[in-house]
C-alpha cells in the first residue's frame, strides 16, 4: 500500500471515530423524513393508491373483527366504542400510552389484547396473527394523516428513557446500535439497501419482503437480528420502550398506516 | 374463502374504456421453499385467472411460481352494454373463488 492510501486510510478512520459516538444527536423535528419519501415511485404508488395497496386485505379482516362479538354474550369492539372512524380517530398518534391497571406502558397490539382479556373475555390474539395485524391496522388506519404526538404523561419517562438508552446501545455480535445506522447514516447504504431515519410511521405495515403485514415488533426483531443480536421477545417490555421512544422520535410525521415499505 | 377487493367503476359511457382492478389474499407459496422443518413446503399458488363480461371472456392470465403474494392484476376492457363482470380464481388445492361486479353503461 503506498503512502498515499495509508494516509487517506487513516483520516477515514480517524473521521469514523470521530462520528462515532459523538454524532448520535437527534433528527431534529422538521429534517424528520419518512421511508415513504425515499421509496421508488412504484412502491410509493402502490402505498398510495387505494386499490392496490394489499395492506387493505388486513384492514378489511380488522374491520370485520371490529363489529363481529366473541362471544354472543360479549361487546364487539364496536358494541362499547362504537364506530371506528369516529372513536378510534387519533388513538394511533399517541401509542404506547400507559395502561393503568397494568401500571406499564402499553402498544396498540398490547391494548387490543388487553381489551380482548379484560372486557370481552377472550383469548389474546398470538403476535403476527392475522386477526391481531389487522384489527391493529384497523385501529391505526382511522389515525391516517394525522400527526405522531408526544404524549404528555410523564408516567411514560422511564419507558421513554429506557427505548432511547435501548436505540443508542451498542449490541450484538457487530456492535451496532440503532443509533450508530438510523441516527448517524440515515440515506446512505447498507450494502444495497437505503437507511431510513428508522420512523415507525406506518405499522402494522405490508413489507413486500415479507409478502405479508407484519407489526414494528416483527420489524425491529428483523433489526436486531441482523445486528446478530440476542432479538427480544414479542410483547416484551424493551420492545414497548423502544416503540415509545421511536413515536417521540417520530412525531410531528403523518401516520401512513396501512403502509407499504420494500 | 379468500378476501378479495375488486374495483369497478359503477357507470361507464358506451364505448368507454375502463380500468378494472383486482386484488386477492393469497400467499402464493412457490413449492421452492423449506418450511422451519426443512422440508420443501407445497407449491401453492392460484395458477388462472378470467374475467368474463357478460358471458364472455374478456381477459384471462396464467400465474406461475413468481408471482408476489396477494396477487393484484389490472386491466382494461371497453365497455359496450350493462352487464355483470364474473371474476374466477382457480389454483392449487382444488382453490377457486369466483366474485361479481355490475358495470352500467350509460
Amino acid at each position: 500500500m503506498s503512502r498515499s492510501a495509508l494516509l487517506v486510510l487513516a483520516a477515514l478512520t480517524a473521521a469514523d471515530c470521530a462520528a462515532g459516538p459523538a454524532r448520535a444527536a437527534e433528527i431534529p423535528p422538521a429534517e424528520r423524513r419518512s421511508g415513504f419519501d425515499t421509496m421508488s415511485p412504484d412502491i410509493q404508488a402502490m402505498q398510495r393508491d387505494g386499490m392496490s395497496n394489499p395492506g387493505l386485505l388486513w384492514l378489511e379482516d380488522g374491520a370485520d373483527l371490529w363489529t363481529k362479538a366473541p362471544a354472543p354474550d360479549r361487546p364487539a369492539c364496536a358494541g362499547c366504542h362504537g364506530e371506528a372512524g369516529t372513536a378510534m380517530r387519533g388513538v394511533a398518534t399517541r401509542y404506547p400510552a400507559w395502561d393503568a391497571e397494568s401500571a406499564a406502558p402499553i402498544d396498540l397490539q398490547g391494548r387490543v389484547n388487553a381489551c380482548r382479556r379484560r372486557h370481552q373475555g377472550a383469548e389474546p390474539y398470538p403476535y403476527e396473527s392475522r386477526e391481531l395485524l389487522g384489527l391493529t391496522a384497523y385501529v391505526a388506519a382511522q389515525s391516517a394523516g394525522l400527526p405522531i404526538t408526544v404524549p404528555d404523561d410523564s408516567r411514560l419517562g422511564p419507558a421513554r428513557a429506557a427505548g432511547r438508552a435501548l436505540f443508542t446501545q451498542r449490541m450484538g455480535q457487530l456492535g451496532l446500535s440503532c443509533a450508530a445506522c438510523h441516527d448517524d447514516h440515515p440515506g446512505r447504504r447498507l450494502g444495497a439497501a437505503l437507511i431510513p431515519q428508522g420512523h415507525p410511521t406506518g405499522y402494522p405495515l405490508y413489507r413486500l419482503e415479507w409478502q405479508g403485514v407484519g407489526s414494528v415488533q416483527r420489524r425491529l426483531r428483523n433489526c436486531m437480528t441482523g445486528m446478530r443480536a440476542d432479538p427480544f421477545g414479542y410483547g416484551a417490555s424493551e420492545f414497548v420502550a423502544l416503540e415509545r421512544y421511536l413515536m417521540d422520535r417520530a412525531a410531528p410525521l403523518p401516520v401512513e398506516t396501512p403502509a407499504v415499505r420494500p | 374463502m379468500a378476501r378479495t377487493l375488486i374495483n369497478v367503476p359503477k357507470t361507464a359511457g358506451a364505448g368507454e374504456i375502463v380500468t378494472i382492478k383486482t386484488l386477492i389474499s393469497h400467499p402464493m407459496e412457490t413449492g421452492f421453499r423449506p418450511g422451519a422443518d426443512g422440508r420443501i413446503r407445497p407449491r401453492d399458488i392460484i395458477t388462472a385467472f378470467t374475467c368474463l363480461y357478460d358471458g364472455e371472456t374478456v381477459f384471462r392470465a396464467e400465474l406461475f411460481p413468481a408471482t408476489a403474494a396477494n396477487p393484484y392484476l389490472t386491466f382494461t376492457l371497453r365497455a359496450t352494454r350493462t352487464g355483470p363482470l364474473t371474476f374466477t380464481w382457480r389454483g392449487d388445492n382444488g382453490f377457486t373463488q369466483t366474485e361479481t361486479a355490475t358495470l352500467t353503461v350509460t
